[in-house]
């Protein structure tokens, strides 16, 4: 029994020390955003890695996806006869929902993954060592700009997979099922709003985008340096990235949208 | 390459405030703030359409509650072209369609004088409740019952 | 004040641990300016936490690291960044930053901490890399380079700066005898013209006898040995003896620990 206590206290401790760990890291990450005005060669890069890179799977994850929308909201709106609000149904769950929270989920595995495996392998190969002897802090040259760079990017792409996903619905409603034209943009603008709608979606994001990458990167630098080590820390980064990023969007829909 | 992603990012995000959103249906200009009271205001929400003649001429951009006269106080912004309503102007809180949502729709007046910013609408009509008008409907049925015995 | 006399890098009492194991319990090491130190031990006595703890990425439980006559645990982080430019250190896997060039890789410190024109950056770089042999691969990507060329690579960046030492940690581990000689070369030319302090932690004797002008012998946390090479291979401590020839048996047993054989086979 009480070894049972004392083994629960241990884990409680480990997992607060885990957390501080992430928070210090976080801190010196933020500390070196001023350095890097210098150096906007860094950013670049990384916007490049994580952004771009990111840009051809959430395309076409958001035109999928207003499509299958616009097929099956389609189908339970005409059963009341309400086809014309296909385009706000669409719209709506996208900005608000899918556009940020599947934008996550595919960046934590596309762009998140990988920042996990290359910071791992950097630490493994030496290379975080190597930067820190020759008096470089490899936090601030190597983490804050993939920071900035996911932070950034995920609005980006959260706005371009909701976009694509509207365009996809428009096409999939009024092209293929014959809602018309003008109720479908006419109806979406007068039920969305540009405050409750849009920008609470682009917060979501930001949120979302800041709590992926620093998981991502915490996970490459606390992992164990071998190949195992850093294929278990991509595999984690995956997994609590998406618990992260439904748990906070439970907490921010609640918060933007229940009061 | 990162231009050009930071560019489709950004035309994304400006596609959706300005072709998906209702900042398209928003007039530029500002609004100025009109109170009118009523005794019930149904299910009317900050942000609810406030028309006249079936246009739209501004939103509810308020609502509180006065716990001395237990009515609600509702603060509409009303667009700035529209400076000409009269300050008789009736008030009625609608509904858009059977079930749909709640506006208020603006009745002019004959009046020479023009509603003002914070200025008040006195003469409103509360939100019609289903509950009440069946209440009343059956009340009145029962009346006639007992009255033609 | 530090003379010139004085030991470069004073290690006393150094006592590191990893949880409940003691990697360092009471080592004292003098690292001598100007010569080639070699610190040798069996894989797993913690050779490369000693050039961690040199280079202050690690803090010791007790003792201390004194370099150039600054307790390195004691100074401020940007101090200790100030000192590090005047260390190089050599890894293992030569550390290159994989994304960019060999060129670039050897001119990152110098962009990092000299305000030079390009320019001059440039002809730093192309000297590193030509005393290193390696002018002619200033634009391959460090995959394109075998191990022993990015240990060259490695080494060229270490100079960069031209530090008041560098640390080798297992430079002659996993190369081809060609390589081997090569960077066996590198080292003692380098030492000899620049005059810089070198310290080489590694487990190979020969290459390391060859070129070390002093050796210290660690096992399970402390000191074991030390002396000049010479000293070392004729020395007749039991210990130094096995290591330096590589016996298979001594005082370091061929068996893990265990029960007798005939009471582990015949099962009572």
């Amino acid at each position: 029994m009480l070894e049972q206590l004392a083994r629960l206290g241990r884990v409680g401790i480990a997992i607060l020390a885990h957390i501080g760990r992430g928070n210090i890291l976080l801190f010196h990450i933020l500390g070196g955003i001023t350095d890097l005005a210098t150096r906007p060669g860094l950013l670049i890069r990384q916007l490049y890695s994580v952004g771009v890179l990111s840009m051809l799977i959430i395309s076409v994850s958001g035109t999928f996806v207003g499509m299958v929308l616009a097929l099956q909201g389609h189908y339970t709106l005409s059963q009341f006869g309400a086809e014309q609000s296909l385009g706000v149904m669409v719209a709506a769950s996208l900005v608000r929902e899918l556009g940020p929270v599947v934008t996550a989920l595919l960046f934590a595995g596309r762009a998140g993954s990988a920042l996990t495996a290359e910071i791992g392998l950097m630490k493994a190969t030496e290379q975080l060592s190597g930067l820190e002897m020759m008096a470089v802090d490899p936090i601030k040259r190597i983490l804050t700009p993939r920071f900035l760079a996911g932070f950034i990017s995920m609005p980006l792409l959260a706005g371009m997979f909701s976009a694509l996903g509207i365009l996809g619905g428009y096409f999939v409603g009024v092209g293929l099922l014959g809602v018309d034209d003008g109720a479908f943009w006419s109806q979406m603008q007068a039920k969305i709003d540009l405050h409750e709608d849009i920008y609470n979606g682009v917060i979501k994001s930001f949120v979302f985008g800041w709590v992926c990458t620093w998981i991502a990167l915490f996970q490459g630098y606390e992992a164990v340096p071998t190949s195992e080590g850093v294929s278990r820390a991509t595999t984690r980064t995956v997994v609590h990235s998406s618990l992260a990023v439904l748990g906070m969007d439970f907490i921010l829909t609640a918060l933007m949208f229940g009061g | 390459m990162v231009g050009a992603f930071i560019a489709a990012g950004l035309v994304a995000l400006f596609f959706l405030s300005m072709k998906v959103s209702n900042l398209s249906t928003m007039s530029g200009g500002e609004g100025y703030p009109v109170d009118a009271r009523f005794d019930n205001i149904g299910s009317l929400k900050v942000r609810s359409p406030v028309t006249m003649a079936g246009v739209r001429v501004g939103r509810v951009s308020d609502i509180g509650f006065d716990s001395e006269t237990y009515e609600a106080v509702v603060t509409m912004s009303i667009d700035s072209r529209y400076d000409t309503i009269p300050d008789d102007t009736f008030a009625k809180i609608l509904t858009a369609g059977l079930l749909g949502e709640q506006y208020i729709g603006l009745d002019p007046g004959g009046s020479e004088q023009y509603l003002k910013t914070g200025d008040q609408i006195q003469l409103t009509q509360s939100a019609l409740v289903l509950e009440e008008i069946i209440g009343q409907f059956l009340f009145s049925k029962a009346e006639e019952g007992s009255n033609s015995e | 004040m530090t003379s010139d006399t004085d030991p470069l890098v004073k290690i006393r009492g150094l006592r590191f641990f990893r949880g409940e194991r003691a990697i360092f319990d009471g080592v004292d090491i003098d690292i001598p300016r100007g010569k080639i130190t070699a610190i040798m031990g069996p894989s797993g006595s913690g050779k490369t936490t000693l050039l961690k703890l040199i280079g202050g990425q690690l803090r010791p439980q007790a003792g201390s690291v004194e370099v150039d006559g600054q307790n390195i645990h004691r100074l401020s982080r940007r101090a200790l960044y100030r000192l590090r430019i005047r260390m190089g250190m050599l890894f293992q896997s030569g550390a290159l930053l994989t994304d960019i060039s060999v060129f670039d890789n050897v001119a990152y410190p110098l962009r990092e901490h000299a305000p030079l024109p390009s320019s001059m950056i440039r002809k730093l770089v192309l000297l590193k890399l030509e005393s290193v042999g390696l002018r002619g691969a200033r634009g391959l990507m460090p995959s394109e380079l075998s191990g022993g060329m990015a240990r060259r690579v490695a080494l060229a960046r270490a100079m960069a700066l031209d530090p008041m030492m560098i640390m080798y940690d297992e430079p002659f581990t996993g190369q081809d005898p060609i390589s081997l000689g090569v960077l066996v070369q590198l080292i003692r030319a380098l030492n000899d013209a620049s005059r810089i302090t070198s310290i080489i932690v590694s487990h190979d004797v020969q290459e390391t006898a060859e070129i070390a002008d002093y050796i210290y012998v660690i096992s399970n946390g402390r000191v074991i040995d030390h002396g000049s090479p010479d000293a070392m291979l004729k020395s007749n401590a039991p210990w130094t003896r096995q290591f330096m020839h590589g016996l298979a048996d001594g005082p370091v047993p061929f068996h893990y620990p265990a029960p007798g054989l005939e009471q582990d086979l015949l099962g009572t």
